[in-house]
């Protein structure tokens, strides 16, 4: 065995060196609200079967409308709703953030932070009045 | 012979390079993400003027051609968008081969399931079959 081929072999013996993840850093609303971001697409992601669903069962017909109505209307069906409601605005508005930081502005901490409490209360505050214009557009709450 | 430590050899880093598809990726998010934005309202706009409506006007509302095809295009552009978020989160966290492969696969299966599925949908409603 050459110098170069054990010296070879003894690197790929050694375990490689791992970059630390999530433990190492401390809790800020910043980190907090780019885990959401992810989060929220993940979830998202399977959440677009309620669209779907809603779009099949309009045009298979009144029967399987019925069923999708019965879905929404119940108190699981709400909950979801409620919450692919918020998780879909609030993954918009943090990609309203990520696209100021691609333009390279809101890059300070003042910025970063304010982005960070922008995106959550955005979120929360913008939810709450869709599902109020929705009680008012359907005459009150059923 | 002492080894040039800048040196990288082929056979180290081989699997570990560039995939050299990164930034079209990227870029394709950023495009979906801005279209995403108006698409996104415009759908709030689309279901709260539908709820608690019958079958029979919730069809003629959704066939006519504007609602169309802004749905249209809201599934198309949200099924791509998905399709790529998905792949980065798989490719961020699955490292066995076998299971990366069939998520990877799995996600187009479902991305363009969803936007075919839903796209006929929407068609199916607009010409009124």
């Amino acid at each position: 065995m050459t110098e170069l081929e054990a010296d070879t072999a003894a690197r790929v013996q050694r375990p490689r060196p791992l970059s630390p993840h999530l433990q190492v850093y401390k809790m800020s609303l910043t980190f907090v609200m780019s885990g959401f971001h992810r989060v929220t697409g993940f979830v998202l992601y399977f959440g677009i079967v309620l669209v779907a669903w809603w779009l099949i069962a309009a045009a298979s017909g009144p029967n399987a409308y019925a069923n999708f109505e019965w879905f929404m209307g119940s108190l699981i069906g709400r909950l979801v709703l409620f919450g692919y409601t918020w998780g879909l605005i609030h993954h918009t508005l943090g990609g309203v953030r990520h696209l100021i930081w691609d333009t390279l502005h809101g890059f300070e901490p003042a910025e970063r932070e304010f982005l960070a409490l922008a995106t959550i209360v955005g979120s929360i505050s913008l939810t709450l009045i869709v599902w109020v214009v929705g009680y008012l557009a359907m005459g009150g709450p059923r | 012979m002492k080894e040039n430590p800048m040196r990288t050899p082929m056979r180290r880093v081989r699997g570990l390079g560039a995939a050299h598809s990164g930034p079209g990726d990227f870029w394709h998010q950023r495009v979906t993400s801005v279209a995403g934005i108006p698409l996104t309202i415009a759908l709030f706009v689309i279901v709260i003027a539908l709820l608690g409506r019958s079958h029979a006007a919730v069809v003629q509302i959704l066939a006519s051609p504007i609602v169309a095809i802004v749905m249209l295009l809201f599934i198309i552009n949200i099924a791509y968008h998905m399709w790529i978020g998905m792949q980065e989160i798989i490719i961020d966290y699955v490292h066995d081969d076998t299971l990366k492969f069939s998520a990877l696969m799995a996600n187009t299966f479902f991305s363009f399931a969803i936007a075919f599925a839903s796209s006929f949908a929407i068609l199916k409603l607009s010409f009124g079959v």
